[in-house]
């Protein structure tokens, strides 16, 4: 961005030709050619993507996984069904707001509802430490009984393994979840289309923040709570009120708004401008983000989501939203653009910068 | 957030930038460089590029600590974090720096004990807790954070902490700048000074920049406000044909800088005869190394670690990007062998490098023109 492209200046033939090769990689289907794997591979941002792009779904290819959606849909019979995994390697178990537990029930359900499937049944899968306190395994298991009940699904079956002491952290949790997809929903990745507006549920970056300070490591005394918890009624809500207007949702959790919308930009072909100012970031969050050298765009959330609306739909998608307990403070933070496509803007109160995907895992910077 | 959000107001911001636009000469080309990657990365983040005129160019310097330690001294530290017994610590953003194969999260993936640290108080806290493990420290940074590894390390002989020691690879600013000011090809007609690194040092260090090579230096804080009235200072400077060193910062920054931090710096390190910068070569009495007082922790001394000094990629030309000599796109290897994912050079090396910046908005700058 630096002053050396300036209107006045015609770009050179050199300076073409690179940005040419520059595109023409960023275009490029990724290729996984890692020698191992790293942190990065689990990040959320570029080397995931790489992964499963590059790696996973040319291997098990099919219609459903090729959609590389928050969890692919199979039909039965006439019904239309969502099935979504994940496992849950947190550490601590417990921190603020929230623990190991309710995150497994949540985690799932909200990719079930951001693909616009009503949540039915959960499966649960334990990996526990040989010498883990039973206390422990017994308020995980009620975490999980409450996130399920408040989130109305049931627990319709289970695996337990334990492994030797020094594997698992304590606890690894598995959940699949079945969800039935509703039919006011017509939601897709490649739906969106510039004017389109992008709509946030809540504060962004309380529940990575929440897990950093939780693990001790930075002497930082701050009131920062998970904002863990289920989607379905938020969903439910806005598919009530904007129905076909409403193209896709995403659950900002790994690598935070900044990855999903990445995602979507590239997956519409299309760019998305943010505001940075019209972003709620709590100020406790804003703070250690800063202490820490860290953008809370790319922290993860548990219990927030992003909705991207026709413009016309913006005003009763946010009356509906707010209207959910936790979503008081649903807003609209930016819109779609044609150009130039496949990218991130953000609109700062000076100027603009690019919003990129994450490459390796968000370290800090330090200075 | 108070005290800061009053430096982040985009109205005074234009009032700035309308002040900019009425001191620059059209027809003139100014290149500013700010020194420190603190300015560089404010810069990008609050897009402050958008509010300059097109005939002022915003040069990114040699100041980014992680991006300028050489090959060879990551390949040391991954012999050290490779050693039995041994827990590494180092800042986030070095365990990304690539050496001669691989980086230290490479060598953390295969089994290296590598963590990482937001102080070196927390490697020396590390140490106190592990005294069955050598605990080291890769202590890198300009004066910024040097003291704050004089001060562990003078607690850590107070207390006799023996599993704890350091591998200084402490650089100082002032050479590589005289460095830079040298070279013959020079394109540069003025400097926004690293305002964290003269809270250390003070601005008077800076003084021989406008004395023995006639550009202005203007030390900045690093909110946008600040680097916005740093670059007013300079044109009026230029302008008025003055060249001075002044000080925007004067909220943190005293003319003499922190005695105490000096002084326990000179305590504990001396000067390194010569120490290599990735992309500027071997600079003179620019790094620093435990002093004889302190040679019980120097890692270096107490390990054997390998030396070998890693040249820089025949190809890199980072120097001459850092000079300013040329545009990051100009480069053989930019964009083709040198890519964010895989850094060569020191410019890459960094999201806040020039390299890396083009690389990820020069897209868009020439996307926003044909807007």
């Amino acid at each position: 961005m630096s002053g050396g492209v300036s209107a006045q200046q015609a770009l050179s033939d050199r300076e073409q030709r690179v940005l040419g090769i520059i595109e023409t990689a960023r275009g490029k289907r990724a290729r996984f050619r890692d020698e191992q794997i790293t942190m990065a591979h689990g990040a959320g941002g570029r080397a995931t993507q790489t992964l499963i792009e590059a790696l996973l779904e040319p291997a098990l290819h099919n219609d459903a996984l090729a959609a590389l959606g928050d969890a692919g849909l199979v039909s039965a019979g006439a019904a239309r069904l969502a099935l979504s995994t994940d496992a849950y390697v947190v550490r601590p178990l417990r921190f603020p707001g929230g623990s190991i537990g309710e995150l497994a029930v949540n985690g799932t359900v909200n990719d079930l509802a951001v693909s616009g499937a009503r949540p039915l049944a959960l499966s649960l899968s334990l990996i526990l430490e040989e010498g883990l306190p039973a206390q422990q395994l017994r308020d995980e298991v009620q975490a999980i009984a409450a996130a399920a009940a408040a989130a109305d699904v049931q627990v319709v079956t289970g695996d337990t393994k334990v492994v030797e002491r020094g594997h698992a952290d304590g606890m690894y949790i598995c959940t699949s979840g079945i969800g039935l997809c509703d039919e006011r929903a017509q939601l897709s990745p490649a739906s969106l289309r510039p004017g389109d507006r992008v709509l946030l549920s809540g504060s962004v970056g309380e529940h990575g923040t929440a897990i950093m300070l939780a693990r001790g490591e930075f002497d930082l005394d701050a009131e920062v709570v998970s904002d863990t918890g289920p989607l379905w009624p938020a969903v439910d809500a806005l598919l009530e009120a904007v129905g076909a207007d409403l193209r896709c949702m995403r659950d900002p959790t790994r690598g935070g708004v900044a990855s999903v919308l990445n995602e979507l930009a590239r997956a519409s072909s299309v760019a998305i401008v943010v505001r940075e100012a019209a972003v709620p970031v709590l100020p406790a969050v804003a703070g250690a983000a800063e202490l820490l050298g860290i953008d809370p765009m790319y922290v993860a959330c548990e219990g927030r989501l992003v909705a991207f609306v026709a413009a016309r739909a913006v005003p009763r998608a946010l009356s509906a939203l707010r209207g959910v307990a936790g979503c008081e403070l649903a807003c609209e933070i930016g819109e779609v653009r044609a150009q130039p496509p496949g990218m991130v803007l953000v609109e700062t109160s000076f100027g603009r910068r690019v919003m990129d995907q994450l490459v390796g895992d968000p370290l800090p910077r330090i200075c | 957030m108070r005290f800061v959000d009053e430096f982040r107001d985009a109205e005074l911001g234009r009032a700035v930038a309308a002040e900019i636009l009425s001191l620059v000469a059209p027809g003139r080309h100014y290149k500013l460089m700010e020194v420190c990657g603190g300015h560089t990365h404010s810069i990008y983040k609050y897009g402050i590029d958008d509010l300059l005129p097109a005939n002022v160019e915003l040069v990114h310097g040699p100041g980014c600590p992680v991006c300028v330690i050489p090959m060879g001294r990551v390949d040391d530290g991954i012999a050290l974090a490779r050693q039995p017994g041994v827990i590494f610590t180092c800042f986030g953003d070095m365990m990304r720096v690539p050496g001669s194969s691989g980086t230290l999260l490479d060598a953390r993936a295969e089994g290296a004990d590598v963590r990482m640290v937001y102080s070196p108080l927390d490697a020396l806290r590390i140490a106190r807790a592990s005294p069955d493990r050598e605990v080291v420290f890769f202590a890198i940074g300009f004066e910024t954070t040097a003291p704050s590894t004089a001060l562990t390390l003078r607690r850590a002989k107070a207390e006799g902490v023996a599993n704890f020691s350091c591998m200084c690879s402490h650089v100082t600013i002032v050479p590589p700048l005289r460095a830079l000011l040298e070279s013959p090809d020079l394109r540069l007609d003025g400097f926004i000074g690293p305002g964290h690194v003269c809270t250390v040092v003070g601005a008077r260090p800076f003084e021989f920049i406008p004395a023995d090579y006639r550009r202005p230096v203007v030390i900045s804080g690093f909110e946008p406000l600040d680097i916005l009235q740093s670059v007013v200072m300079i044109l009026r400077q230029l302008r008025d044909g003055r060249c001075e060193v002044e000080n925007q910062y004067t909220r943190v920054v005293p003319y003499e800088g922190n005695p105490r931090a000096l002084e326990v710096m000179a305590e504990v390190f001396e000067l390194r005869p010569h120490f290599e910068w990735r992309g500027l070569g071997f600079i003179s009495h620019s790094g620093l190394r435990l002093s004889a007082a302190y040679a019980d922790f120097d890692a270096e001394l107490r390990f054997s670690v390998p030396g070998v000094r890693v040249a820089d990629p025949k190809a890199c030309q980072c120097g001459e990007v850092l000079k300013g000599v040329i545009k990051p796109w100009e480069c053989k290897v930019f964009g083709t062998a040198c890519t964010p994912e895989r850094p060569i050079g020191t410019c890459m090396v960094s999201s806040e490098g020039a390299c890396a910046a083009y690389y990820n908005f020069g897209r868009f700058a020439r996307v926003r023109e044909a807007v």
